[in-house]
């Protein structure tokens, strides 16, 4: 995997590359496989969303009884035009609980880059896929740029909740979506880098305080900041606007400001939401086997 | 790394240590006991214990037991499965003391009087960590084909394995040695780089002072398949 933007921005510079064939090109060389397989393996990730997304049942409530049915709600005010926010980000949201609940109600999905944040790109992608028409073959690349800076996330940073807080879940969910959007928007690999970091910027610091230490509160409804936040720090990027610390120092303060986190904010269910009376007594009620 | 390790994997949720690591603990003890279970006692440690109801790591790591992939639909019904299978399970509480805090002991048995007693630790990302087998210290990730030996505390044991290894052209990636006390019983390690042939490891388990052999391959055993 890449370590920095300025690697790709530099190959691209050089080859004429796109930043996803440059990610892909990577894989080939580090798993010893074709152009083509690389390609499939990404499109049979990109089909199991498609089938969890098509799989979520409202009737299903969590372990905890916590979650499950909010994505039903949100889909029935998209249905009676009420959602603010209009149709294609009713959709986007809707799909972001949607898919949060089914990981949280143990059904099928695919961590990216973490189960807890396994809605953000779904959301994204299928929504874009269904309401603007982008063939499924470019979703895939998408998933290449997308997997291309989670690995630089990865290596400045985290992309563990235990390690680096919320930040390194939805927030590297978010940046990786919104250098997504920004490839399939026609952007090259600065616009791609400029729309991670942009997205990244507004989430740096978000603490991960999972009430009981379930993948359930705040979790499946932060799907919904992150994949909104990956479509505007897209549309910023697109429209020209960068953001005025470079991407590759934007990660390194990520990195920095997730080791800053105390321990209780980092996935131990110790602080924030978890150390809530409320949350303390679904913690307390969840005990044991 | 690569960027699957990035998007991926396909797995059934919450957590990929709380749930898809209790599958892949469930997987790797079923290889090690090397029978199918009949009967397992769990133990849940530390955060296993105290969230393992609410990520369905019960379930999950029943369903490991039975076999079951990380991405099988059926781990939230794998208690049902199991009583199809006819495996019986227990589950309960226990402190393991100074050891990760998602550990979890295992005691399973076989048909025919096989035994294994397992600690094992989920690690973070899905990724696993045997840590004590039969009561001894062990250390490995199941991601190799790994030989567990217990012995006699006498010399040449570590000899006779590793000349049948390189008699069988099979190189060894990390060896761990630990012993109970001086002259006591001991355990030898192997995670190698290629598979270990069934009859290599009759014939070591025959040898005098060799107690037990125990062999994790990394070969698919046909599980229950998913209807």
């Amino acid at each position: 995997m890449y370590q920095s933007f300025q690697e790709i921005m530099d190959i691209e510079k050089e080859t004429g590359k796109k930043f996803w064939e440059i990610v892909r090109d990577n894989d080939c060389r580090e798993m010893e496989i074709t152009a083509e397989e690389a390609f499939h393996r990404m499109q049979a990730m990109y089909e199991a969303m498609r089938d969890a997304d098509n799989s979520y049942d409202p009737s299903l409530s969590s372990a905890s009884g916590l979650v499950g049915g909010d994505g039903e709600k949100l889909a029935a005010a998209r249905r009676q035009g009420s959602l603010l926010c209009g149709p294609f980000l009713g959709l986007v949201m809707e799909k972001a609980v949607k898919m949060g609940e089914s990981n949280a109600c143990m059904r099928r999905i695919v961590a990216a880059p973490t189960a807890g944040s396994c809605g953000v790109l779904p959301a994204v992608f299928l929504s874009l896929e269904e309401q603007k028409g982008y063939p499924e073959e470019e979703m895939v690349k998408a998933l290449y740029v997308s997997a291309g800076i989670g690995g630089i996330i990865a290596h400045r940073a985290s992309v563990s909740g235990a390690a680096g807080g919320c930040q390194a879940e939805i927030g590297a969910a978010s940046a990786m979506a919104a250098g997504s959007v920004a490839f399939l928007l026609g952007g090259d690999a600065e616009a791609i880098a400029h729309a991670a970091a942009l997205a990244m910027k507004n989430l740096l610091g978000l603490a991960c305080d999972p009430v009981a230490g379930l993948v359930e509160v705040p979790c499946v409804k932060r799907n919904v900041i992150g994949a909104v936040n990956a479509l505007t720090s897209a549309d910023l990027a697109n429209a020209g606007i960068r953001s005025r610390i470079p991407p590759d120092e934007v990660f390194d303060a990520m990195r920095t400001v997730g080791k800053m986190l105390p321990e209780d904010l980092r996935e131990t269910g110790k602080g924030g939401l978890a150390a809530t009376p409320t949350g303390i007594a679904f913690r307390e009620s969840l005990k044991g086997f | 790394m690569n960027s699957f390790d990035i998007i991926g994997p396909v797995m059934v949720g919450p957590s990929s240590s709380h749930t898809a690591g209790a599958v892949k603990i469930g997987n790797i003890s079923r290889k090690l006991l090397g029978v199918p279970v009949r009967k397992a006692d769990i133990f849940f440690h530390g955060s296993f214990l105290a969230t393992g109801k609410g990520h369905g790591t019960d379930r999950a790591l029943v369903a490991g037991l039975l076999g079951f992939s990380v991405d099988d639909s059926r781990i939230p019904d794998a208690f049902r499965y199991a009583g199809e299978a006819g495996m019986e399970f227990h589950l309960s509480g226990i402190d393991l003391g100074d050891v990760h805090p998602n550990s979890v002991k295992l005691l399973l048995s076989g048909d025919r009087g096989e035994k294994i007693e397992i600690v094992a630790a989920s690690v973070g990302g899905g990724a696993i960590r045997v840590t004590q087998i039969d009561g001894l210290p062990a250390n490995f990730s199941g991601d190799y084909p790994t030989l567990v030996v217990n012995n006699l505390d006498q010399p040449g044991h570590v000899t006779e394995i590793t000349s049948m290894l390189s008699h069988k052209s099979i190189n060894i990636a990390t060896m761990q040695l630990y012993r109970s006390s001086k002259g006591g019983h001991a355990v030898i390690v192997l995670e190698c780089d290629q598979e270990v042939p069934d009859a290599a490891i009759r014939w070591l388990s025959h040898l005098e002072g060799i107690l037990k052999v125990t062999y994790l391959g990394l070969a698919e055993e046909p599980a229950l398949a998913e209807g």
